[in-house]
């Protein structure tokens, strides 16, 4: 009996005006929360309606005429289907260059015995305060043959120096030296070290910055405008763009005359299967993402 | 050649006789391979962040693409005193200057706020699912999100034209509407990120020790002075840390959103530094005009980053670097 309540923490009963301010917090986020769902919640109706109720603004947070047809349509669309595949090739390799980018240069920067470590860490870190900026950064790119060309779409993003601090502190705080000097003493020079016992046990940090780069790259559609000529090597987040911001659904809706009909129909329905796959992951993803801007915070 | 044999000879002697140019030599051979890994990211950095750097000399120079970076002639500061002429020099700065102090003024303090209030709540659930729900806008990609917006906003079908059609008002055409730019941009801008900076605020509250609310709740004091005595001042190095870094970027707008959002129609608020860089380079070519309004840029941007942080280190000890 005794044991049970010494362990238990110490409870205060609450005050009727704390059970209030419980309340008056809860109403509040509730309310916060409705701000961000219904709006979105209001697409993915829309989405789902009949062109003509939409186009009428009698849709609200409800599907009104339920109807798949928008669906059919988009996913009858070529373009929306190569901007995926190129999405997911750009993301892929692009996220595979910026981890090991990263992941390198940070752990050599997180040894207190690496001679140069402040030198080079001052080199990195200049750059997030001044930088050419984008003209001259474009002539750069353009100078290399990258115009129009895959590794303009993965290379001159490639590195985030913010990330590269966050792995710097992730390595700094959770490698024990002690760990690289008795690895040392059996021979492991400091490439093993890395590849055998550092990388190892970095899979959460490896987590955190996968997902960082992927949803930036899955995400980006302005290095597209700025270094892309071609259409056929647009992401689909360029594609998006011609299709939602210029409105440009002639395609989709085949040429018809009910283009003005069906238009925000389709536009809406583009939305969704856009957005979906992030979407569909973020739940699962959700815990790295928090996980690594904590990291940063505590570097600050 | 056996790798631990090399490892390990330099220790035998003794560092005492040896010069401070051995010694450094002996430190860099220790670190040999830890530079091998540095060398592909330091090759990126020299390529994508400094080569740009000696490109910025095209800003001083009349830009030819035939001629090359260092190929144009040398004009000193002409185009920089064709900026400061133009009459879209004020304009721009204004444009600039008013987006940045309107999301600072009102977009700063929410997320802080929004972390309060969720660290307040006692149910893990709802606590968890509020957080789930608050961070989701950030994973939505700056093309949808306009979209939403745009389509929220119509005159004749948007939802909140329907409202205030409902309400007998008449239809607005807010996105072309000067006057509702920058409202609106700011507005989704917090939509979009509050919950996902309410974060950084929320590590920082979990680090706080519990028993100084119970010593606290024990002695009397209300949730208000708890706020006032125990949390924010457990809050104002994160606090401070984040504004340093929002007022370093003060002369910064993201143009890819206004690129999105604006249209020749909301041009005279919309239109902000980066912006009319990206027209003037890849609208009209004017390569060495845009590099210099971008170089002018940059420079104000690291003065303003550098004061603040100054400032900062002398009202609060907090700082950067």
């Amino acid at each position: 009996m005794v044991s049970k309540t010494a362990t238990k923490p110490t409870r205060i009963r609450e005050t009727p005006g704390e059970v209030a301010f419980q309340w008056g917090v809860n109403i509040i986020l509730i309310l916060f929360c409705l701000l961000i769902v219904l709006p979105l919640l209001h697409i993915i109706s829309g989405s789902f309606s009949d062109p003509m109720t939409l186009l009428q603004g009698k849709v609200g947070f409800l599907p009104k005429g339920f109807t798949l047809s928008m669906y059919e349509k988009v996913f009858k669309d070529n373009s929306i289907w190569r901007g995926y595949g190129n999405t997911v090739l750009y993301t892929v390799l692009g996220t595979f260059i910026s981890v090991v980018l990263t992941a390198s240069a940070a752990y050599p920067l997180s040894r207190k015995d690496f001679y140069g470590r402040k030198k080079f860490m001052g080199l990195f870190v200049f750059t997030m305060f001044f930088n050419g900026g984008m003209i001259p950064t474009y002539l750069i790119v353009q100078e290399l043959g990258m115009l129009n060309t895959i590794w303009a779409m993965v290379l001159p993003t490639a590195v985030s120096t913010y990330n590269m601090i966050i792995m710097r502190t992730f390595f700094e705080n959770t490698i024990p030296f002690e760990l690289v000097e008795s690895a040392s003493l059996d021979g492991y020079n400091d490439l093993r070290i890395f590849f055998r016992i550092v990388l190892p046990l970095s899979a959460p940090i490896l987590a955190v910055m996968v997902l960082f780069y992927g949803v930036g790259l899955w995400n980006s559609w302005f290095p597209a405008l700025l270094y892309l000529r071609e259409r056929a090597l647009y992401p689909l987040q360029m594609v998006l763009r011609e299709i939602l911001i210029e409105s440009d659904i002639s395609n989709m809706a085949g040429g018809t005359g009910d283009v003005e009909i069906i238009g925000d129909g389709l536009k809406y329905a583009t939305m969704i299967v856009a957005t979906l796959p992030v979407m569909c992951l973020y739940p699962f993803l959700q815990k790295y993402f928090v996980k690594g801007v904590m990291i940063g915070a505590v570097k600050g | 050649m056996s790798k631990s044999a090399a490892a390990a000879q330099p220790r035998k002697k003794s560092p005492a006789e040896k010069t401070p140019l051995q010694l450094a030599r002996k430190k860099m051979w220790n670190s040999r391979y830890l530079y091998l890994l540095l060398l592909p990211g330091l090759i990126w950095y020299l390529v994508f962040m400094y080569a740009p750097l000696y490109g910025i000399q095209i800003a001083f120079r009349n830009f030819m693409p035939a001629l090359g970076i260092s190929g144009g002639k040398w004009v000193g500061m002409e185009h920089f005193v064709q900026f400061f002429n133009s009459p879209y020099f004020l304009r721009l700065i204004k444009n600039t200057l008013g987006i940045s102090v309107y999301s600072i003024v009102v977009g700063f303090p929410i997320p802080i706020i929004l972390a309060l209030l969720i660290n307040e709540v006692r149910n893990k659930y709802f606590q968890k699912s509020v957080q789930t729900i608050v961070y989701l806008p950030h994973f939505i990609s700056a093309v949808v999100v306009v979209s939403i917006i745009t389509s929220l906003l119509s005159p004749s079908n948007g939802l909140i034209n329907q409202v205030i059609e409902f309400f007998g008002g008449d239809p607005i055409f807010f996105m072309a509407e000067p006057k509702y730019f920058k409202t609106i941009y700011v507005l989704s801008d917090i939509w979009q990120s509050a919950g996902y900076g309410s974060i950084v605020y929320l590590a920082a509250l979990t680090s706080i020790d519990p028993s100084l609310y119970e010593a606290a709740r024990v002695d009397g004091a209300t949730k208000w002075q708890q706020l006032i005595h125990i949390t924010l001042p457990s809050l104002l190095p994160t606090i401070m840390i984040m504004l340093i870094l929002r007022m370093g970027g003060i002369f910064t707008v993201g143009y890819e959103k206004i690129l999105l959002m604006y249209n020749e129609a909301t041009y005279p608020t919309a239109d902000v530094i980066s912006t009319y860089v990206y027209r003037r380079a890849f609208e009209n070519g004017e390569y060495s005009f845009s590099a210099a309004i971008g170089l002018f840029n940059s420079l104000i941007n690291f003065v303003v980053i550098v004061t603040f942080n100054k400032i900062s280190r002398k009202i609060s000890e907090v700082s950067l670097w």
